[in-house]
């Protein structure tokens, strides 16, 4: 029979709290929790038991959950402990866990067990990825969308279609003498078309799923002394970079993470741009440059009390925020190089709400704010853009055939993200809507 | 009359297209071979409807034609009426069809199986298999005792085990109407413990022709010239005919839904499962109701017989219902019909019990072949024979029966992987779309796939050989051309031939591919096309149109080629790789795949369980090395 192993580990996290919980799946699950609590709970209902090691000793007083397979998360019979945190309980229990011949879970283990038992599909099970590793509100609510097979009914649907298109393709390629309607080509011609422009405006989301699902970096670019490093820490509320009177204080790229409305951004202080004094500050200024070229909003900085000055001038456009800081020392002009400014004082913490405003407001028009089916992975992005290719192809192909062909890769492409269609599939379509045969 | 034992190389029970083909390729295979059938008379029959080919069933006689098979050169001689069919579309979905004159496609047969040498053909039915003591098969015995050892043996029983006739509430056993059924084969394989399934298949009622009112019918004429089906044709002979054209009427549709309950498949009486592409008349009318008409072709069954094979309305309603919807349609009231329609029932063996080579796993030296193994049609069947036929001569020779044909090298290969990884749930017919590499498996250039392989194999004779290499020559010679000599645009523009002006010249094969140009633009500005024969022509048009297509294939094909690398040990238990559901185990032990590939083109079978699969077999990798 089968010589799957069963595994356990921390569900709560490695920090110590008041509870902790342990989880454990496999076919070992029901004598393990025999051992430790003399015997099996009733299914799916929290019961508190005394649990033991082997030696009879109590370990704890803990509430503990039995969920007989296939009906549990991972498939197989599995259990959760919740045990009172303290780290020797914990040990005493995992302990007890490794004598009965279990053992320590790797990293993603549960998932990948739910998976093979076809308890979830590929885009669920990385939802569930996410889920786990999600630092903010809207990464969650993306990774959850995800997590119930919100893209997966997206791509299952697009691929249903797709097997109805080559089903009709294919009924008009092998039974031209059944009299069936003689416009099945250009339907799935005109078919493919449409569905085309759907996966191309999916795929026309500027990233939005997948940059919140790595998180936004903001740069802030500007000239030396212009406060640039002054304002990031105003932003992050501590003193993330060094702050001097000198020019060019900061050489290298000092990072800080902060959530704007439930979007994990990385502000990114950098060199001061100017002719460079040394070597080290020239490799600080491209550092500077190569990042704001990287990332998705440029914070140009100016002092009001400085005339604008031509390397920060060149980052100004309709796609970045332009900072006026210091304006508590000069007044702060109205636009520059016709984009209308933020006036700000990190000093004196003027203007810094309006900032937070408008930071919050790039941050979730660029990631969408994880509502809605949002493509969060290049493996997504790239079989989807086959497919929609496959589909252009289709639509243009010289012959029958070529459609046909083509409509077949595209499903073929889809199904990396769905699961394969097999040939039978396609033909209980033919044979549904066409009445076939002589 | 019990005489002293016979013994041949390898036994062919069954003289329909499965037997016949098996019986000539073990023969010229060099095995003595015995073809033991019950009526020598009926060797060749064709029992269902008179034509040969189509689409798919098309490329499958040109397949084993090119492994110097008997079907296309049969039909060629018996061809009435030829068409290419798909002739709008491009050559990769193109299928040649015949119909056939019923008499001479049987004689030719028959002719050409008498004129095998190595063959022996004796009456008789088999009523039981005698095996060793290892388990493999030892003997065939006859329905009166004789014991024929054989080194192995095809079974090719078609419709035959336990058949049973349905005609509205009639039934009776046979095989075919007018021959026994096989009760004691079928007995035989119940007892080894083989997995046994129930089909069904029906037929029209056959009309005389001299009743129909052709003058009100369209007619439908055949090609002119008739393309051969076999490579080895130079021309059909046979005076040609046209077949005509009716359809039903909404009183035919009521007649039947008035008489559902006479039918043997609405009635009740029929359990087996029958082909969704082959529906009775009846099925029609309860499934598309909101259909007014369903086209019905009228097939002459031969030059010298009036009868017609009405190619629509297949039925298992009772006669006098039978009467009364032929009598509603056009050209057809006055029609009489000489035999009814019919259902039949029938057992099969579940084709997953076979190996790739169409041995049963369980009982080696035991082969089986045509629709004994789930499928319908003369062209499935044929080719299962044929395969079989080569194998058992090597088996029998001592040799391994590996003479087998992959999903990109044919649709043979196709057929045979089908059946023994996905087994079937109705009657299998070929189809272009269960070809992933449609594209190059054509019906054009089937003898350049194949019939190298065959002559490896031994089963091509010296004659076609020769005829082959001469043309495979000739195409290389002439592709080869056509990919260097071209022409400018400017010098193309002359010809009537536009392309951009961009100044890069153009080869033969590019201007091929432009779409909906005039063969004669093309040949006027290289003269040279214009003698070549239309088959080399044929070649380079579809390389022309298809080449960017399948290079994606052949991308596509190398990347799944480690999957298909990754063999599966016949002796894996599924039920230790971890993390199968149930029905994965179970769907995958029927299935018994031979490669990971195999797996994952298992019907049903998940992502998911095939990850599973291939973690443990990397896992089972480690351990061994």
């Amino acid at each position: 029979m089968s010589a799957a192993d069963t595994i356990y580990a921390l569900a709560s996290g490695a920090a110590a709290g008041a509870v902790a919980v342990l989880r454990l799946s496999g076919p070992g699950t029901g004598e393990a929790l025999r051992g430790l609590a003399g015997s099996l709970p009733p299914a799916r209902r929290a019961s508190l038991r005394r649990l033991r090691a082997p030696d009879g000793e109590i370990l704890d007083h803990a509430l503990i959950l039995w969920f007989p397979g296939p009906a549990s998360y991972t498939g197989e019979d599995a259990a959760e402990l919740q045990l009172h945190g303290g780290r020797s309980v914990i040990a005493g229990v995992m302990e007890a866990l490794t004598a009965a011949g279990l053992r320590e879970a790797e990293p993603g283990e549960f998932t990948r067990r739910a998976f093979l038992h076809g308890k979830m599909d590929l885009t669920a099970a990385e939802g569930i990825a996410d889920l786990v590793a999600a630092e903010t509100a809207a990464q969650r609510r993306q990774a959850l969308h995800q997590a119930d097979g919100g893209l997966a009914k997206l791509y299952g649907g697009w691929a249903e279609r797709l097997a109805r298109l080559l089903a009709h393709q294919e009924a008009a390629i092998e039974f031209a003498e059944d009299g069936l309607p003689t416009d099945l080509d250009a339907k799935a011609r005109a078919g493919a078309g449409e569905l085309r422009a759907e996966i191309e405006a999916h795929l026309a989301d500027a990233r939005r799923g997948e940059l919140l699902r790595e998180g936004l970096v903001f740069a802030i670019i500007g000239a030396p002394n212009a406060g640039k490093s002054s304002l990031l820490n105003a932003l992050v509320g501590r003193d993330a970079a060094i702050v001097s009177a000198r020019a060019g204080t900061t050489r290298d790229i000092v990072e800080a993470r902060l959530d704007l409305a439930g979007v994990p951004v990385t502000l990114s202080d950098t060199a001061g741009l100017r002719e460079a004094g040394d070597e080290i500050e020239a490799e600080g200024i491209k550092r500077a440059e190569r990042r704001a070229q990287e990332a998705q909003l440029v914070l140009t900085v100016f002092a009001a009390d400085q005339p604008p000055d031509a390397e920060t001038l060149r980052w100004v456009g309709p796609e970045a925020l332009v900072l006026v800081n210091k304006c508590d020392l000069a007044p702060a002009p109205a636009a520059i190089a016709e984009v209308p400014v933020i006036a700000v004082s990190a000093r004196e913490g003027i203007g810094l709400a309006t900032l937070r405003d408008r930071l919050a407001e790039a941050a979730l028009r660029l990631t969408g704010a994880g509502q809605g089916n949002q493509l969060t992975r290049p493996r997504h992005r790239a079989a989807l853009t086959e497919a929609a290719t496959l589909l252009a192809e289709a639509e243009g192909a010289a012959l029958p055939e070529l459609t046909a062909e083509a409509l077949r890769a595209a499903l073929f492409a889809l199904g990396r993200l769905t699961g394969r269609v097999g040939v039978e599939e396609i033909l209980d379509i033919v044979f549904r809507d066409f009445c076939i045969g002589k | 009359m019990t005489g002293a034992d016979l013994t041949f190389d390898v036994v062919v029970v069954g003289g329909g297209h499965a037997g016949c083909e098996a019986a000539a390729a073990a023969a010229r295979c060099g095995a003595r071979t015995l073809l033991l059938t019950h009526k020598i008379e009926t060797i060749g029959e064709m029992s269902c409807n008179p034509a040969i080919g189509g689409v798919g069933k098309g490329h499958l006689v040109r397949e084993i034609d090119a492994l110097d098979g008997i079907m296309a050169r049969a039909a060629d001689a018996a061809a009435i009426h030829v068409k290419m069919l798909n002739l709008s579309k491009g050559p990769a979905v193109r299928g040649p069809r015949a119909q056939a004159d019923r008499r001479l496609y049987r004689e030719a047969v028959q002719a050409l199986l008498r004129d095998q040498p190595g063959l022996t053909i004796m009456a008789g039915g088999a009523e039981g298999l005698e095996l060793d003591q290892a388990g493999g098969l030892a003997a065939i015995i006859t329905a009166d005792g004789q014991r024929i050892r054989c080194g192995a043996a095809i079974i090719t029983t078609g419709t035959f085990l336990r058949g049973e006739i349905h005609i509205g509430e009639k039934r009776f056993p046979a095989g075919r109407v007018g021959d026994a059924p096989a009760i004691g084969l079928a007995l035989a394989f119940e007892r080894l413990g083989l997995p046994l399934a129930r089909l069904k298949t029906g037929t029209p009622p056959r009309l005389d022709g001299r009743t129909i009112d052709w003058a009100a019918l369209e007619a439908q004429p055949g090609d002119d010239p008739p393309e051969p089906l076999s490579w080895m044709t130079e021309r059909i002979t046979n005076r040609q005919v046209s077949c005509g054209i009716t359809a039903t009427t909404p009183e035919t549709h009521a007649i039947i839904r008035a008489n559902l309950e006479s039918s043997a498949v609405y009635g009740g009486r029929i359990q087996g499962v029958g082909p969704r592409y082959c529906p009775s008349i009846e099925d029609k009318v309860v499934r598309f109701a909101d259909r007014e008409r369903h086209q019905i072709f009228l097939e002459p069954e031969g030059l010298d017989d009036p009868t017609v094979y009405p190619n629509g309305i297949s039925t298992s309603l009772s006669e006098a219902v039978q009467e009364q919807v032929v009598a509603s349609i056009p050209g057809l009231t006055k029609a009489r019909i000489l035999r009814p329609g019919y259902a039949i029932e029938y057992d099969h063996i579940d084709p997953r019990a076979l190996t790739l080579a169409l041995e049963m796993r369980e009982v080696p030296r035991l082969f089986l072949a045509g629709q004994i193994n789930g499928t319908t049609g003369y062209e499935e069947a044929g080719a299962q024979g044929l395969m079989a036929g080569i194998n058992a001569a090597r088996r029998a020779s001592g040799g391994d029966p590996d003479a087998s044909l992959t999903r990109s090298e044919a649709y043979i290969g196709v057929l045979v992987d089908d059946l023994t990884l996905q087994g079937v749930s109705e009657p299998y017919r070929m189809l272009t779309a269960r070809a992933e590499h449609r594209l190059s498996l054509r019906a054009d250039n089937a003898g350049l796939r194949l019939t190298e392989r065959g002559i490896a194999w031994g089963c091509v004779g010296s004659e076609r050989a020769a005829r082959h290499r001469a043309f495979a020559t000739a195409v290389s010679a002439a592709l080869a051309r056509a990919a260097t000599d071209g022409a400018s645009p400017a010098a193309l523009s002359g010809f009537g031939i536009t392309v951009n002006q961009d100044g890069r010249r153009r080869s033969v094969l590019e201007v091929l591919a432009l779409p909906s140009l005039a063969l004669e633009k093309i040949e006027a500005a290289f003269p040279w096309l214009r003698d070549l024969g239309p088959p080399i022509r044929t070649q380079l048009e579809a390389e022309a149109l298809y080449a960017p297509y399948l290079r994606r294939q052949e991308a596509e094909r190398r990347l799944l080629e480690r999957e298909e690398k990754a063999n599966i040990a016949t002796t894996l238990d599924f039920d230790a790789v971890d993390g199968l559901s149930a029905e994965m185990r179970q769907r995958l032990k029927a299935a018994r795949p031979a490669t990971l590939g195999a797996a994952g083109r298992v019907q049903g079978v998940t992502p998911a369980a095939l990850a599973a699969l291939a973690v443990h077999l990397r896992r089972d990798a480690q351990r061994f090395t």
